[in-house]
């Protein structure tokens, strides 16, 4: 009898299912002196961790900065990015990270409802600052996905000069589009398309719980992860060149560094021995030998690649016009209206849990499909600015590219070089330094 | 080294350039900086689930890069009818004898048996879970929404989140159910005020 009465209840309430938390059943007035157990939630765990990740990071950088430029020691320098591997890949998981902190970043700068954690500043931040003054030294040995890829790298082979010039025009592609899905609140695509995380996330290690990550990270990822793996051991750094956002910011402020390492601890006699050293392409060979070019055939280039970049720009921009609607079906609110949409036209049978979620919350269509089209806007705009962005780092690259420039001693390019050290031993004034002018390259 | 900063000194259209952007970089970085030390805050955001949003998909039981999930169901007494045909407990079509207090575990609805409940009084029996065996799969909270007075309810446990920049269970989520809340409110609690 009581239970028909309940399941009679349930039948009668069954249309309104969907009101959250709705008292059907009151709650009883007990007799016997029981006491409601309160509802008891853990509390968050202590954040003291990541204020000495932010130490770590300042000590790192301050220790690689010292070693490639001052002690020159690519031995010291390998050790270091050992370490920062094993802390900040394997023991942290890899999060938060600098190339990540870009997203949090242009997040807290769009949605002013988003308070950007102050570790996350410091991680954007803080090896931009290095960067300004010593060059790219946290990719050298501070970066674990940096770390793994340069672990890695036994047989690295040389990638023709206008391949490498081509791919790493993606790293800055790969920039705007992130800093573009995270200022609209679609995505991180940088953490979630993060190839090394989930290799991080294999080696169970003592944090609290982290453990337990063990092969928690998703399959595809994990291959995707390998196949970098599987690719770093013949193309040295490849998502550090081609691909790093971070990296491509970090390219930039390199160029203008206070100061920088150089391949010979004393003057260049040109003597070619570094030439072959360095499997990043980043070193620039002196141009006194090679015959100047026809200034006039320059200069005409020039003149035609200028009047280029206004059109590259205005292309670029209309493009990005055009791929603002694909890109906006990111967004959450845009698929959940388009759901809703299909199924209010009768274009689709039944119900998916998207919409089943839009029609909890009972609001009217008309709100969802305004705000979708804020959205639609908002992206339009967004991969238009995306799209005017990569036709001016076309325009640029094809004007640095074609400007002569003179050059008289063998020098690492500011923008590519990561201070990793290799070219050091090659360098005979170095081995001299060292007094090891007859033993062997002591590279790792 | 000598012949490094003998450039350095020279006026060269290169060393002047360099210094240019040297100083336009700092200048970009400090004021970077800058912005984002005024929006910042030292406790930033975790993730947490709007209960009113969830439609128990499953998804937070498989998706967390921990496993088992950071996500549990939590259960809030004052909102529990006591009821003895719960439907959070027992399997869709179990008819319970009266004062069965353990089903058989055919019959309960928990995979991982994670929900316990204990006669209190008359027909009304005390719920509780596990949290060490929850695995956040959200079959009883779909039950108890549904039928019931929607007492379970299912939360991100700020004891075992390891709160990624991105969550991945987010990412998933086919209600945006998921969303950054201040460190310092990390639950939101029906029955409760949350902050908005």
């Amino acid at each position: 009898m009581r239970r028909s009465l309940v399941i009679l209840a349930v039948l009668l309430l069954m249309p309104s299912s969907a009101a959250v938390g709705a008292e059907r059943f009151a709650l009883p007035k007990f007799k016997s002196g029981y006491e409601i157990p309160p509802l008891v939630v853990p509390p968050a765990g202590s954040d003291t961790l990541e204020y000495l990740d932010v130490a770590a990071l300042v000590l790192a950088l301050a220790l690689a900065s010292y070693l490639a430029l001052r002690a020159r020691s690519r031995r010291a320098v390998w050790v270091l990015m050992a370490a920062s591997l094993v802390y900040f890949g394997f023991y942290r998981g890899g999060c938060i990270c600098a190339i990540g902190a870009i997203q949090n970043v242009a997040l807290a700068l769009a949605d002013g409802g988003y308070t950007i954690p102050v570790v996350a500043v410091a991680f954007f931040v803080i090896p931009l600052a290095a960067t300004l003054l010593f060059g790219r030294t946290f990719c050298a040995a501070v970066c674990p996905l940096g770390a793994v890829q340069d672990i890695v790298a036994i047989r690295p082979t040389r990638v023709p000069a206008w391949l490498d010039h081509a791919l790493g025009l993606l790293a800055y592609v790969y920039l705007g589009a992130a800093v573009l899905f995270a200022a609209t609140g679609a995505a991180f695509l940088i953490c979630e398309y993060d190839p090394f995380v989930a290799i991080f996330r294999l080696v169970p290690f003592t944090r609290q719980n982290v453990w337990m990550e063990a092969f928690g990270g998703s399959t595809a990822m994990l291959i995707l992860g390998a196949a970098f793996v599987v690719a770093g051991l013949f193309i040295a750094r490849p998502y550090c060149r081609w691909l790093c956002p971070y990296g491509a910011i970090l390219r930039l402020l390199s160029r203008a560094s206070k100061w920088h390492v150089t391949i010979t601890p004393d003057e260049c006699n040109q003597c070619t021995l570094c030439e072959n050293a360095c499997p990043f392409n980043a070193i620039q060979k002196p141009t006194t030998d090679a015959p100047r070019p026809d200034r006039l055939i320059d200069r005409r280039r020039l003149a035609l690649l200028l009047v280029l970049v206004p059109v590259l720009l205005a292309a670029g921009g209309g493009f990005g016009w055009w791929l603002g609607d694909p890109f906006s079906r990111m967004h959450f609110t845009v698929q959940q209206a388009e759901r809703v949409r299909l199924e209010e036209t009768g274009q689709v049978e039944g119900t998916e849990d998207i919409s089943d979620a839009f029609y909890q919350t009972q609001r009217p269509r008309e709100e969802l499909y305004a705000e979708a089209a804020a959205i639609r806007g908002r992206f339009a705009v967004g991969s238009a600015l995306l799209g005017v962005w990569v036709g001016l780092v076309v325009g640029v690259k094809l004007i640095h590219l074609s400007v002569y420039r003179t050059r008289t001693d063998y020098q690492p390019d500011r923008a590519t070089c990561v201070s990793c050290g290799r070219c050091f031993a090659y360098c005979p004034f170095e081995r001299k330094r060292l007094k090891t002018l007859a033993g062997e390259p002591t590279t790792p | 080294m000598s012949k490094t900063s003998d450039a350095d000194t020279k006026v060269t259209r290169r060393n002047l350039f360099r210094k240019g952007g040297l100083a336009a970089g700092t200048a970009v970085v400090a004021g970077t900086a800058a912005v984002l030390a005024a929006k910042g805050g030292t406790d930033g955001h975790v993730w947490q689930i709007d209960p009113a949003k969830c439609v128990q998909c499953g998804n937070c039981a498989t998706y967390c890069v921990l496993d088992p999930s950071a996500v549990k169901c939590v259960h809030h007494c004052e909102l529990c009818g006591y009821c003895d045909l719960c439907f959070g407990y027992f399997s869709p079509g179990f008819e319970p004898e009266s004062g069965i207090e353990t089903a058989p575990a055919e019959s309960q609805l928990c995979p991982t048996g994670a929900i316990t409940r204990r006669w209190v009084e008359g027909p009304h029996y005390e719920y509780t879970i596990d949290e060490d065996l929850c695995i956040g799969c959200g079959k009883c909270v779909l039950g108890c929404n549904n039928f019931g007075n929607g007492s379970l309810f299912l939360q991100v446990m700020h004891n075992r989140c390891v709160n990624c920049n991105e969550c991945a269970i987010a990412e998933a989520c086919p209600s945006d159910a998921f969303r950054r809340v201040p460190a310092d409110h990390p639950y939101l609690l029906k029955g409760e005020d949350t902050p908005a």
